[in-house]
C-alpha cells in the first residue's frame, strides 16, 4: 500500500497507528516476569519452558482467530506438523536448533498456505469442519507411518545440539527455558508489529465487517490467506521448540484436546489482545500444574465449567476484566 | 455386498444419532458439540433401565426419547437460550464446556469401563441371502433410520408446526410479527433434537459402545454427517450418512493400515467441492 504524497511526514494517517504500537510501561513490566521466575522459582524450569511454549502455541492462534477472525478448531495440525519437522531432522542427525526452527517454520507455514485456501472456501461451520479435518487427517497419518513417526510410541532419539553451538542443553532446563523465552519474545515483538501495521487494521476490519472491506480496496482472501499461513508458521516454531527442548514428539501433539485447551487458554485470556494469549495460558498451565494431584477427571469437569462460565460472562477475558478495572481506577482518580 | 449392507446399516446409525444435531445446528444454527453428550445420555438411560430395572429394550426406548428430551427442554431454558444470538466462536466454546462437563459427570456416576447392552432375542443374529448376510439388528436399524428420515420430512416441510420452525428461523422477528412463539418453537426444537440425538445413542450401544469418552470419540462423525449433508437439510444428512459410512466400513475392511483416514479424506475432498454440503441451501445472509 502506498501513502499518498501530499501527506505530511509525522501527522499522517499511520500516526494513530503509531501511538498504538508505543511500548508501555506495563508492558517492559510483563517482560520482566519471566526474568523474575527464573530466579524465584528455579525448580520449575521445566513447567516455564512449558508455558513459554504453550504461549507461542496461543499466541499464533490469537493472530488467526482474535484479529482475523478465522475459527479453528484443528491448528493443532501446524503444531504437530512443526514439531515433527523438527524432530525428524534433529534425530536424523542435523541437530543444529535454529535450523530446526526453521525447518518446522517453512514446513508449518507451506501446509497453512496450502489448507488456507481450503480454509478460505467455505463460512464458520465449514471452516470448524475443514481445519478440524485436517488436523484429524494428520494424527491418523502420524499414527499409522510408524516407520517415520514411531507411532503410538512417539518419536524419539532426537539429538538436539548446544544452542550458538555453546549453551547445550542441560538437565535442569536452564538453556530450554532461555531458549524458549528468547524465541518467544523475538516472535511477540514482530507479531506486535504486525498487527499494529496497516495489514494487522485490515485483519481487523475484516473481522468486523467482511462485507465492507473489499470496498476499500482489501483483498480479503489473500489477507485472510497471508496471515493463516502467518499463524501456521508461528504455531509450527512452537512445536518445533517442545520437540527440542523435551527431545520427544508424542502423537497427541496432533490431538484435538490440545486444539481445544489451546481455544480455552485463549478466551480464557482473552482474544485479540495478543497479552492476553500470554496471560491465559500461563494462569492455565500454572492451574493445571497446581491441581494436577487432583483426579484427572475433575480437572476436566471444571475445565468445562470454566468455559461455560467466561462464554456466558466473561466473554473478554482476563485482559477484558483488567481494561475495566483500569478505566474504573482512572475514574477514580 | 455384505460390506455395501453393513455401511448402510453404520451409516443409518450414523444418521439416527446426527439427525438431531442437522436439527439444532442445521435449523435453529447452533453449533452444538455438546450433541454427543445427548447421546451419551440416552445410551445410558438406555443401559440403566434394560439391564437394572428389567424394562424390555424396545419399550425403554421411547422412555429414552421423553428423558433426554426432558433433560433438552431444561438445559435450553437455562443455558443454550442466553446464545442462540451469539457467535459461532461462543457456541463453539460454549458446548466444549458442556461436553468435557458431561464426560466427567459420565465418568463419576457410571465409571469408565464399557457398558453392556443384551439385545432380546428376536433382534440378534442374521439370515442369508445368496451373497449376502442380513444381519436383523442392522435391518431394523435401516428400518427404522428410513422411518424417522421419513416422518421428519414431513414435520418440517408439511405441518404446521414446520412452517412455523422454518419461519422462526429465518427470521424470528418477523415471525414473532406474526404472532408465533417463537421461544416455544425453539425449545420444542431443541427438544426434539436431543432426543433424537438420545434415541440414537440408546439404538447404537450396540454397535458403537459406550464409555464416557463416547461423546469425543464420535463428534467428529457427527459433525461430518452435518456438514456434508448441508445444514438443515434431512435429506442431506441422510444421503450424508450412508455414503460416511459405507465409506469408512470399506475403508476398514479394503485399508485397515489407514483407519479413519479414509472417512476424513471423503469429508474434507466433499467439502472443498461443495462448501454448503450436498444439499445445502446457498448460506443466507
Amino acid at each position: 500500500m502506498r501513502q499518498p504524497c501530499e501527506m505530511p511526514k509525522d501527522v499522517g494517517e499511520r500516526e494513530p497507528l503509531r501511538r498504538a504500537a508505543r511500548w508501555r510501561a506495563a508492558e517492559w513490566g510483563f517482560w520482566s516476569l519471566p526474568v523474575i521466575a527464573y530466579f524465584v522459582f528455579p525448580d520449575n524450569l521445566v513447567l516455564l519452558s512449558q508455558i513459554a511454549i504453550t504461549g507461542l502455541f496461543c499466541l499464533s492462534l490469537d493472530l488467526i482467530l482474535g484479529y482475523a477472525g478465522i475459527v479453528s478448531l484443528g491448528h493443532v495440525a501446524f503444531f504437530g506438523v512443526g514439531a515433527y519437522a523438527a524432530g525428524l531432522l534433529a534425530s536424523h542427525g542435523h541437530g543444529e536448533p535454529f535450523t530446526g526452527l526453521a525447518v518446522a517454520a517453512v514446513s508449518a507455514a507451506a501446509l497453512g498456505y496450502i489448507t488456507s485456501f481450503l480454509v478460505l472456501r467455505g463460512a464458520d461451520l465449514t471452516r470448524l469442519m475443514v481445519t478440524l479435518g485436517v488436523a484429524m487427517m494428520l494424527y491418523e497419518l502420524a499414527n499409522k507411518l510408524t516407520d517415520i513417526t514411531g507411532g503410538v510410541d512417539g518419536l524419539s532419539g532426537i539429538d538436539v545440539h548446544p544452542v550458538l553451538g555453546y549453551f547445550a542443553f542441560d538437565l535442569y532446563g536452564k538453556t530450554a527455558y532461555w531458549y524458549c523465552l528468547a524465541v518467544l519474545f523475538v516472535l511477540f515483538v514482530l507479531a506486535r508489529r504486525l498487527v499494529h501495521s496497516p495489514f494487522g487494521l485490515s485483519l481487523r476490519g475484516i473481522r468486523l465487517n467482511v462485507g465492507r472491506m473489499p470496498a476499500l480496496g482489501t483483498p480479503v482472501n489473500r489477507r485472510l490467506s497471508a496471515i493463516y499461513t502467518i499463524g501456521a508458521l508461528y504455531a509450527g516454531v512452537a512445536g518445533a521448540l517442545l520437540a527440542q527442548t523435551t527431545q520427544f514428539v508424542a502423537v497427541d501433539s496432533l490431538g484435538f484436546s490440545r486444539s481445544a485447551e489451546l481455544l480455552l487458554m485463549l478466551v480464557l485470556g482473552g482474544s485479540g489482545t495478543l497479552y492476553g494469549a500470554l496471560v491465559g495460558t500461563s494462569v492455565f498451565m500454572v492451574a493445571r500444574y497446581l491441581l494436577s494431584n487432583l483426579n484427572a477427571q475433575y480437572w476436566q469437569f471444571w475445565l468445562g465449567l470454566l468455559l461455560v462460565l467466561i462464554v456466558l460472562f466473561a466473554r473478554d477475558g482476563i485482559m477484558g476484566g483488567l481494561r475495566r478495572l483500569m478505566r474504573l481506577l482512572r475514574r477514580n482518580e | 455386498m455384505t460390506i455395501f449392507f453393513d455401511g448402510i446399516a453404520s451409516g443409518m446409525l450414523l444418521f439416527l444419532i446426527s439427525v438431531g444435531l442437522s436439527v439444532t445446528l442445521g435449523l435453529m444454527n447452533f453449533v452444538n458439540l455438546a450433541h454427543g453428550a445427548f447421546a451419551m445420555l440416552g445410551g445410558y438411560i438406555c443401559v440403566t433401565l434394560t439391564q437394572h430395572a428389567g424394562i424390555p429394550f424396545l419399550a425403554s426406548l421411547p422412555l429414552v426419547l421423553v428423558g433426554v428430551g426432558l433433560v433438552g427442554v431444561v438445559l435450553e431454558r437455562l443455558l443454550y437460550r442466553r446464545l442462540y444470538g451469539a457467535t459461532h466462536l461462543d457456541q463453539v466454546l460454549f458446548s466444549i464446556g458442556l461436553l468435557l462437563m458431561s464426560i466427567a459427570g459420565a465418568h463419576f456416576v457410571f465409571g469408565d469401563e464399557q457398558q453392556p447392552l443384551e439385545l432380546p432375542n428376536y433382534l440378534q443374529g442374521q439370515f442369508n441371502l445368496p451373497g449376502l448376510d442380513v444381519g436383523i439388528y442392522r435391518l431394523f436399524l435401516i428400518i427404522l433410520g428410513a422411518a424417522i428420515a421419513l416422518g421428519l420430512e414431513l414435520l418440517v416441510r408439511r405441518t404446521r408446526f414446520g412452517a412455523q420452525l422454518r419461519a422462526s428461523v429465518d427470521n424470528p422477528r418477523a415471525a414473532r410479527g406474526l404472532g408465533i412463539d417463537v421461544n416455544r418453537v425453539f425449545t420444542l426444537t431443541f427438544a426434539l433434537g436431543s432426543a433424537l440425538a438420545g434415541l440414537g445413542g440408546a439404538l447404537g450401544v450396540e454397535m458403537l459402545g459406550l464409555d464416557p469418552g463416547f461423546p469425543l470419540k464420535y463428534i467428529v462423525y457427527f459433525l461430518i454427517v452435518v456438514a456434508v449433508g448441508g445444514s438443515g437439510s434431512i435429506k442431506g444428512s441422510l444421503l450424508a450418512s450412508v455414503v460416511l459410512g459405507v465409506a469408512d466400513v470399506a475403508g476398514k475392511y479394503y485399508l485397515p493400515e489407514f483407519g479413519a483416514f479414509v472417512i476424513y479424506a471423503v469429508m474434507v475432498s466433499m467439502l472443498i467441492f461443495r462448501p454448503q454440503g450436498l444439499l445445502g441451501r446457498a448460506a443466507a445472509l
